[in-house]
């Protein structure tokens, strides 16, 4: 090879290494990156407080994964999150952004609290929870489907839709709780009657107290359908096409319309279906406000877990793990501190991608050359 | 219904909107996403608290809100444009960054979870209905003066070119890179400023207490059609349809809800094409290749 090290067509897959590794390389390093950036951010705050970071970092995984309590709480949240981070990372595969996770998850806690009010006390749980999930699913799509709708009709950018609709659809759920719904006094629905989901203290009595339940194993198995519909079905290729590359899916024969408004419309679905596990799992009843944050959470998640359905939940762990170490430690450093490294974290990696990106990609050009 | 109160109280609502919607079109035009409205609100609103408190001078409260902002927006600038992050993903994540930031400065500075003590603040009179206040009128006069920068000087055409075209405006010798960390630096001092406003007319600061204002403003850019005049006059309409919600509390005749919900369904319609499409500018979250 000359001096010049333009790339030769073809040199690439003689001499690289296999790219199962280069994949996993790009994924996972920007993560770790953030991790180490939140790491130094949190020391710097906590000694602001003047404590000993070491200490409060030993807090922090005392109270999350090292009683069961904790691990308990934990796994409620990474719920939550693991639903809005699958809605947004379903979205961001057909290159949309769906930043409506905040409004589409309480709009399906709310109809996942309407159908359990509906329903007779009576009704078992195994026809509850699907009713429940299909009218919360609904509810979320329904919220999708407006920007979906907007952007392939109108080409209106899904980004702006999708956050004034949070506006929108959270005030009119405010209207239907404080205008007509309430229990006096409060801001929530009464107690539903069908649809209560057993928690996790209930088959293990460790738990006891947290509020972790069976809406755990439905995002799991929502992140494995997820994951089967984006890499083994027709439908997720083509998805995943139009994500990559508009024109090209275009002229090689799919509908990039009908795309986009099908990954708008489910991702909906997806953070919808979120709301069973305050509504079903935690409360039983809808309260307002209850989603707040975790739509915009579910960004970081996506983000953080590289738009891959397994890293999603994985990142939602994380997130989760945060949010509850803050609790923990909150007797030493003020729990806010977790607030400030969550908005750490999303930036470095969001710094991360493309600048590890490019340095691995010319690294590995110089070595192939 | 008196015309005069209607009026005043509308302008009070109105210039936090004017500031922030004003620094949104400039950095719009640039070419970057300003979703970051509500965060370099809420970082200006309390770093003028914190130097007001500090200083007892709500001046030094002006300038310790415009850092604040202009921290903010270089976090946002270098992010974006030094290592083109995507800028949606970072615009959410500047706000939730100025929401925990605030957050913890209150509790080391404030010890307190909620609101910081009193602080000074400007005019005072009560007679003058808070048009004493230096700030409201720079807030009533923005809009003109950013409309002026960005059709009338140099600074304001290569503005538009990074937006339009920044491929073209590099050919012809712009740095595309510097005016849009112009640009939005500018973005983040003006949001500041109506963080700033909100702060000391209120005299304390409180979490969170740009409640969504920056989405409003970022509403009124894009109703506006990314334009300075037309973006405040969306800003006093949003302002009016506020200040009706209040005068008219305890009428019942419309829920305040879906008054609320009005800048938010216009700005929809207005994506939509109903009334006159809104065309965003040509390279608006593009980062520079």
């Amino acid at each position: 090879m000359t001096a010049s090290s333009a790339p030769i067509p073809g040199q690439k897959f003689s001499s690289a290494p296999p790219p199962w590794r280069e994949h996993a390389e790009e994924a996972l390093i920007p993560p770790l990156v953030a991790l180490l950036v939140a790491l130094i951010c949190g020391d710097l705050l906590i000694l602001s407080y003047g404590q000993s970071p070491a200490a409060v970092y030993r807090l922090l995984l005392e109270g999350t994964w090292g009683n069961a309590y904790g691990f308990g709480q934990v796994l409620y949240k990474a719920t939550t999150l693991a639903f809005t981070g699958l809605a947004v990372s379903f979205g961001l595969r057909a290159g949309l952004f769906n930043i409506g996770g905040e409004s589409q998850l309480a709009a399906g806690g709310f109809a996942a609290a309407l159908t359990g009010l509906v329903l007779p006390a009576a009704t078992p749980l195994a026809l509850a929870l699907p009713l429940c999930m299909l009218a919360a699913g609904l509810a979320g799509g329904v919220v999708g489907s407006v920007p979906a709708y907007l952007k392939t009709r109108f080409g209106a950018h899904e980004v702006i839709v999708t956050i004034m609709l949070n506006f929108i659809v959270l005030a009119l759920l405010n209207w239907f709780i404080a205008g007509h719904l309430h229990v006096p006094e409060t801001l929530h629905t009464p107690e539903i009657h069908a649809g209560v989901l057993p928690r996790l203290s209930d088959i293990n009595p460790t738990f006891h107290g947290s509020a972790a339940n069976l809406a755990l194993v439905v995002a799991i198995l929502v992140a494995v359908v997820v994951w089967f519909y984006l890499f083994r079905a027709r439908g997720g290729y083509d998805l995943r096409a139009v994500g990559l590359q508009p024109d090209a899916a275009e002229y090689g024969g799919i509908s990039v319309r009908r795309v986009w408004l099908r990954a708008l419309t489910l991702s909906g679905v997806i953070a919808g279906m979120g709301g069973i596990n305050y509504v079903l799992g935690y409360k039983h009843y809808y309260e307002d406000g209850f989603a707040s944050g975790a739509g915009f959470l579910g960004i970081a998640v996506a983000l953080v877990g590289r738009n891959h359905p397994f890293g999603v939940l994985l990142a939602a762990f994380f997130f989760a793990t945060l949010s509850q170490g803050g609790l923990a430690i909150h007797a030493f450093v003020p729990k806010q501190m977790m607030d400030v490294l969550q908005g750490v974290v999303i930036i470095a990696v969001a710094m991360a991608v493309p600048e590890v990106t490019r340095i691995l990609r010319s690294a590995r050009r110089r070595s192939d050359a | 219904m008196n015309p005069i109160s209607f009026l005043t109280q509308m302008i009070r609502i109105a210039v936090p909107y004017l500031f922030a919607a004003s620094g949104g079109v400039v950095a719009e035009r640039s070419g970057i996403v300003s979703l970051t409205l509500e965060g370099f609100m809420l970082s200006g609103a309390f770093a003028a608290v914190l130097g007001t408190n500090y200083s007892g001078s709500p001046w030094i409260g002006v300038l310790c809100g415009i850092t604040g902002g202009l921290i903010f927006s270089m976090i946002h600038a270098v992010a974006t444009i030094r290592y083109r992050a995507d800028q949606v993903v970072v615009g959410v994540a500047i706000n939730l960054l100025a929401i925990g930031v605030t957050r913890f400065f209150l509790k080391l500075f404030f010890a307190s979870s909620s609101n910081s003590p009193r602080v000074a603040g400007f005019g005072g009179n009560i007679h003058a209905g808070g048009f004493d206040n230096p700030l409201l009128w720079i807030g009533v006069l923005i809009a003109p003066i950013v409309a002026f920068v960005i059709y009338k000087t140099p600074f304001g055409l290569r503005v538009r070119a990074a937006g339009e075209h920044p491929d073209a405006a590099e050919s012809v010798g712009v740095s595309v890179t510097r005016v849009r960390y112009a640009a939005v630096a500018i973005s983040g001092i003006l949001a500041a400023l109506g963080g700033v406003y909100l702060a000391l007319d209120q005299h304390q600061f409180t979490d969170q207490m740009t409640a969504g204002r920056g989405f409003i403003a970022i509403s009124a850019v894009i109703f506006g059609r990314w334009d300075p005049l037309r973006a405040a006059a969306a800003c006093l309409l949003f302002a009016a349809a506020e200040t009706l919600q209040i005068q008219l509390q305890g009428s019942h005749a419309i829920p305040s809800q879906f008054i609320e919900m009005i800048p938010y369904a216009l700005t929809i319609i207005a994506l939509a094409g109903v009334v006159g499409r809104a065309v965003p500018p040509a390279a608006l979250g593009k980062a520079q290749a």
